[in-house]
């Protein structure tokens, strides 16, 4: 089982408080995702869960048992790293059943339980290769696997995924949800990518400089992004952040709105303006929008067979239910 | 290089350094050949023509030729070893961040740069000596005999002098080795339940294994032919002489260059034997 808690826990590397105290509690089974802006702190975080950082202070907590001071190896929980980490001089098999190798199970149990993962993750093919001899996709499998052959209480994700083509990033990203929802077991994932975040997340935990910002699930932070940081990173492309006298009509410093809720027409509606950039993905254009009077540029998504053209005038129409409104301190008004 | 004529160009660009490079190898090689089949002795009547292989056969079947392949053996073998372990050792610890680590460094890079011909006095006087050396000092400070070094512990003094001048050079290399290991892969081996000595073993080790390869192999063409240690501190006495020492003792004090050369004939195939033999115990780590 792997309940995790942190209390008030601070790291400092020297004098830089990297993690100002913190608080958070990650259920059993749950997939939790941390994001955030780079140098946030989330490998960090990451780091001091696993162990192979120590705390400055505070508390950590694995299955309501005191695991602060706990080696990383004892404390039941097993990593992926960016790099996948893998022993260039062993087989994938021997990779694989390193672990257990360490936890001195005999010979047979090793067998049988490396032949389990590999048939999982599709390595059985490639038992007998070295690390050096296998694609990137194929060894993030082997970082996998080393990491489940141990049955750990969690998965540690720290980027798995950021060194894979977007093709196969799409099939590692299915491969993990699938194995969480085999395993149920308690999986925390650092990503950069908001697909992964939103697509994998039970919970996903919003940092920005060591803070936590928001904590909730996909939609929650979706729908109600509790200030403006947090409004401005989770989706793609960003919210439209507005200020000023149109924010003021709505009661409110600052007003958002998503790109997925304005509608863009070329004859009439609130706002209007002048085409920047179209983005054509086939299925949606994204299509910028300056001169608006209200903000820089305000980013617009309309179905794919809509077409404008570089110049053209156009008018705005946000969708009046799904404006989100802040405070002058940056906080959501509700 | 793609065209005919920067191609001949390049041959023509070359030329001087392969030829001062052949000449560099092969004058010394055909002479040595040519006056090992020559009885030449240059104080007592100089070039006396052919000799067959009389000399050949007078140098192996010399009292000394097998005690002194043994004894170069004995010693190379002695260093590698200890210059590879404590090698690895300490460049383990050098690696670790420690306050003066520049300084360190430095330090233990010196005896490097130390002629052999000085360390081997240095160490003979200041440390060995059975009377005034530091050695002795401890010793007697122990109530202990002090040890006549170089009489009864020839082998353990030009093994330890050696060994101290290439214990830089092992460790330099292994260190550079050492800090190009991905930190990662020590982190996830810790993770995966592995202590200390298990991450040693089958982590850093294994990363090693060609650096190691890389310092085996240079060190025994060096140590095939040491000399210097050996003239300074027992002069060959005692048991201590090695075939490159024997060679010089055949050519300078009995001045017969034929019989010297053919010495040095097996010195070469002696030399390629240890390569080919180290080359198939560690070349496979070099594939990779
Ligand atoms: N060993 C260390 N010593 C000093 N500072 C460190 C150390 N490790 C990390 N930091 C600092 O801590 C901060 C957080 O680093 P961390 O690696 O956790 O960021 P991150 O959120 O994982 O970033 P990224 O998304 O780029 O991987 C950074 O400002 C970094 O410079
Ligand atoms: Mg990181």
């Amino acid at each position: 089982m792997g309940r995790i808690t942190l209390s008030n826990v601070t790291k400092s590397f020297g004098d830089v408080e990297v993690i100002p105290p913190l608080d958070l509690t990650i259920e059993d089974g749950e997939f939790a995702v941390f994001v955030g802006p780079s140098g946030c702190g989330k490998s960090t975080l990451l780091r001091l869960i696993a162990g192979l950082e120590d705390v400055s202070s505070g508390e950590i907590q694995i299955d309501g048992q005191d695991a602060t001071d706990v080696p990383p190896a004892k404390r039941g929980l097993a990593m992926v790293f960016q790099s996948y980490a893998l022993y260039p001089h062993m087989t994938v098999r021997k990779n694989i059943a390193f672990p257990l190798r360490m936890a001195k199970l005999d010979k047979a149990e090793q067998d049988r339980r490396v032949n389990q993962a590999a048939e999982v993750l599709n390595l059985t093919d490639y038992l007998e290769r070295r690390p050096g001899q296998l694609s990137g996709g194929q060894r993030q499998r082997v970082a996998i696997g080393r990491a489940i052959v141990r049955e750990p209480a969690a998965f540690l994700f720290d980027e798995p995924l950021s060194n894979l083509d977007a093709a196969l990033r799409v099939g590692m990203r299915l491969e993990i949800s699938e194995l969480h929802k085999r395993l149920n077991t308690t999986m925390i994932y650092v990503t950069h990518d908001q697909v992964e975040a939103m697509t994998m997340a039970d919970k996903i935990v919003v940092l920005r400089a060591g803070h936590i910002e928001q904590v909730g699930s996909p939609l929650e932070l979706y729908r109600a992004p509790r200030n403006l940081f947090v409004a401005g990173f989770i989706g793609s492309p960003k919210m439209n952040l507005i200020d000023g006298p149109e924010a003021k009509k709505h009661d409110a410093h600052t007003i958002g709105i998503r790109p997925e809720h304005i509608a863009i027409s070329a004859e009439k509606g609130d706002w209007s303006g002048v085409v920047g950039v179209s983005e054509h993905l086939g299925s949606d254009t994204f299509f910028h929008v300056h001169k608006t009077g209200l903000a820089d540029t305000i980013t617009v998504r309309a179905d794919g067979e809509v077409s404008l053209r570089h110049g053209d005038k156009v008018y705005l129409s946000p969708r009046l239910d799904m404006i989100h409104r802040f405070g002058a301190d940056g906080l959501r008004l509700s | 290089m793609a065209t005919k004529a920067s191609r001949s160009a390049a041959r023509l660009m070359m030329a001087p350094a392969v030829v001062l490079l052949l000449g560099w190898m092969l004058v010394p090689l055909t002479m040595t050949l040519w006056f090992s089949f020559r009885n030449y002795l240059p104080l007592r009547g100089g070039d006396q023509g052919f000799a067959g292989f009389d000399n050949y056969v007078r140098f192996v079947t010399s009292s000394a030729f097998w005690p002194a392949v043994l004894a170069t053996l004995f010693i190379v073998v002695g260093v590698l070893i200890i210059t590879v372990v404590l090698g690895v050792l300490l460049a383990l610890l050098l690696d670790q961040p420690m306050w003066g680590q520049g300084i360190v460094r430095i330090l233990v890079i010196a005896p490097f740069f130390v002629m052999p011909t000085v360390s081997g006095l240095v160490w003979k006087n200041m440390f060995l000596d059975s009377v005034n050396g530091l050695f002795a000092h401890i010793w007697r400070f122990f109530g202990a005999q002090p040890v006549e070094w170089m009489i009864h512990q020839p082998f353990a003094s030009i093994i330890l002098i050696v060994s101290w001048q290439w214990l830089p050079f092992a460790t330099l290399i292994l260190l550079t080795a050492i800090q190009s290991l991905d930190s990662e892969q020590l982190e996830a081996a810790e993770m995966d339940g592995a202590p200390a000595l298990k991450r040693f073993w089958f982590i850093i080790i294994p990363h090693l294994s060609r650096a190691i390869t890389v310092v085996l192999l240079i060190q025994t063409i060096f140590l095939l032919s040491i000399f210097a240690e050996i003239f300074v501190t027992t002069a060959g006495a005692f048991g201590s002489k090695t075939l490159t020492y024997l060679i010089f003792q055949r050519v300078l004090e009995s001045q017969n260059v034929g019989l010297g050369s053919a010495g040095g004939v097996y010195a070469i195939i002696l030399a390629n034997i240890v390569a080919i033999f180290l080359m198939r115990i560690v070349g496979k780590n070099l594939d990779a």
